[in-house]
């Protein structure tokens, strides 16, 4: 059995100290919901379409419609309505910068 | 996949820079025990978004059997093989797996013991163990009665739902099956009704004078307008279910006679049954002490924390996470959450806002798919579901809303599945 160290030396020998603040979600927990469905790093996958790669501000868009009612969906419209405005957007940000 | 795996691990690349320095000198060590729904992806985005940490997983099996589109199997419209996953994956991305029993936590030592020996200390542990069946809470149902009258809701190495498959096939056509349902909470609200439908699929297609008799510890269930909507649209009259008022709550059963008995007396005699049994958290929750009076493990709903012991998260069917369902999704949104705070609280940071999701598809007919949505967030005494969102899918005759479902149905099937496995 390895002896317990002490936690700070683990977390220095680890890197974990010294990462930067903005590494602490490395995506948005929001955006991690929409893995189950849209394929890995939302590069789409059969009937799930492709998020990667696609401008933001239309995903954006698109999310607001479906909440809104704007624009017909099968599920779209049930899940874009638990979402901020805060989430969609950092979740539009989050796949427009996947490449 | 190099080009979008680099993209998802770009806000990592401080971490990345010196990977070498913390395996030789010991990096935080992540402990997974459960190869499930839970474990699977807390131990998988651990390695892959946390390359820095140490991530060892815990779990007998070798071949992970899933619960969802078990009940496709039961219909005819899978094999086994299409349900069985392998660990492969897991392990090239770095992850240290131990086809072991994690027989005994030391949560104050920080350490678990493995049955065959080792032992693995811990700075952050993930339990995710699953279930236990209750064997005993139903009169006549124990272990032994589990080989008459299968459960098929803990799937194992696949035995118990290939043996429901193979007394379906083996029934003459004339009988009826039984499925006996528990009161809440129980894994898979939706999925004893998805059961019904599956089972009516393959006796209207092989054995048509049969039916389905369900026989409910309930007065309502998950999706029940919709479930019932499309029984009566599929299966006609094939399909009986009984509520708790109507005498549907069976107090007893006989594995040998393959009779169910409800509580005001009736005695069913079925040609197969069924029994989904009442279950609480997993053995090893218990016996650890982290369960509550009630058989589930009471969380931190911000992190999945254990109330008991703040340094084992506690997530998948185990946890008390009402309102949120005991479902596959639920487990990989609340593993991710899990380790992120896992991960912030080893850097001394705040965890992330949480927010967590679920879909939970329902097959009634092969391409005739419902589903219910829910998202979740941390309250001041629990999850709470967020207001006017989520919900099920629309009532009415709307074929091409059940067609389309039936196939999203399939592509969660295959993301999640990656999402978990990669």
């Amino acid at each position: 059995m390895i002896p317990s160290r002490s936690l700070a030396a683990a977390l220095v020998a680890g890197g974990l100290l010294a990462m930067p603040a903005q590494a602490a979600g490395p995506a948005p927990l929001a955006a991690q919901g929409c893995l189950g469905c849209h394929g890995p790093n939302g590069a789409g996958l059969a009937s799930g379409a492709r998020l990667a790669g696609r401008d933001a501000q239309e995903l954006a868009t698109l999310l607001r419609d479906y909440r809104a009612d704007r624009r017909p969906g099968t599920i779209m419209n049930r899940i874009a309505r638990g979402y901020t405005e805060d989430e969609i957007a950092a979740v539009a940000a989050y796949f427009a910068a996947i490449r | 996949m190099p080009i979008t795996r680099r993209a998802a691990l770009g806000a990592s690349l401080a971490a990345l820079a010196a990977p070498a320095l913390s395996r030789a000198q010991g990096a935080a060590r992540l402990l997974v025990i459960g190869g499930g729904f839970g474990g699977a992806s807390a131990a998988r985005f651990a390695r892959t978004q946390y390359p820095e940490l140490q991530v060892t997983l815990v779990e007998p099996l070798t071949r992970f059997v899933t619960c969802p589109y078990g009940n496709l199997l039961l219909g005819g419209y899978r094999q086994i093989g299409d349900i069985t996953h392998s660990y492969d994956g897991l392990r090239a991305a770095g992850i240290r797996i131990l086809h072991d029993w994690a027989e005994g936590i030391d949560a104050a030592g920080k350490r678990v013991r493995l049955r065959g020996g080792e032992t693995l200390a811990y700075d952050k542990l993930i339990l995710s163990p699953g279930i236990a069946i209750r064997y005993g809470a139903l009169p006549g149902y124990d272990e032994a009665a589990a080989q008459a009258l299968p459960h098929a809701w803990v799937p194992g190495d696949g035995s118990q739902t290939l043996l429901l498959r193979r007394q379906l096939e083996a029934m003459e056509d004339g009988g009826v099956v039984g499925i006996s349902i528990p009161a809440n909470p129980f894994r898979c609200p939706p999925g004893p009704y998805e059961r019904i439908s599956m089972i009516a699929a393959y006796l209207k297609r092989h054995k048509p004078r049969s039916k389905v008799l369900a026989l409910d510890a309930k007065d309502a269930f998950s999706k029940q307008g919709l479930f019932q909507d499309g029984w009566k649209a599929l299966y006609g009259d094939m399909v009986e279910w009984v509520p708790a008022s109507k005498d549907g709550k069976v107090a007893r059963v006989d594995p040998a006679a393959k009779v169910f008995e409800t509580e005001f007396g009736e005695r069913h005699r079925l040609a197969v049954g069924n029994v989904i049994p009442p279950q609480s958290a997993a053995r090893i929750v218990l016996d650890s002490g982290l369960a509550a009076q009630t058989g589930w493990a009471e969380v931190d709903p911000r992190t999945l924390a254990s109330r008991a012991a703040p340094d084992i998260h506690i997530i998948g069917d185990a946890n008390n996470g009402a309102p949120m369902p005991k479902s596959g999704y639920i487990a990989n949104s609340t593993a991710k959450q899990a380790v992120a705070s896992a991960v912030a609280a080893l850097r001394g940071e705040a965890p992330p806002e949480a927010v967590y999701f679920n879909t939970c598809y329902s097959h009634v007919g092969d391409d005739y798919g419902i589903s219910i949505v829910g998202i979740f967030r941390p309250g001041p005494n629990g999850f709470v579901e967020v207001p006017n969102s989520g919900g099920v899918s629309p009532r009415g005759d709307l074929p091409e809303q059940r067609r389309l479902e039936a196939i999203h149905a399939d592509t969660w099937y295959a993301s999640i599945t990656r999402d978990m496995f990669g």
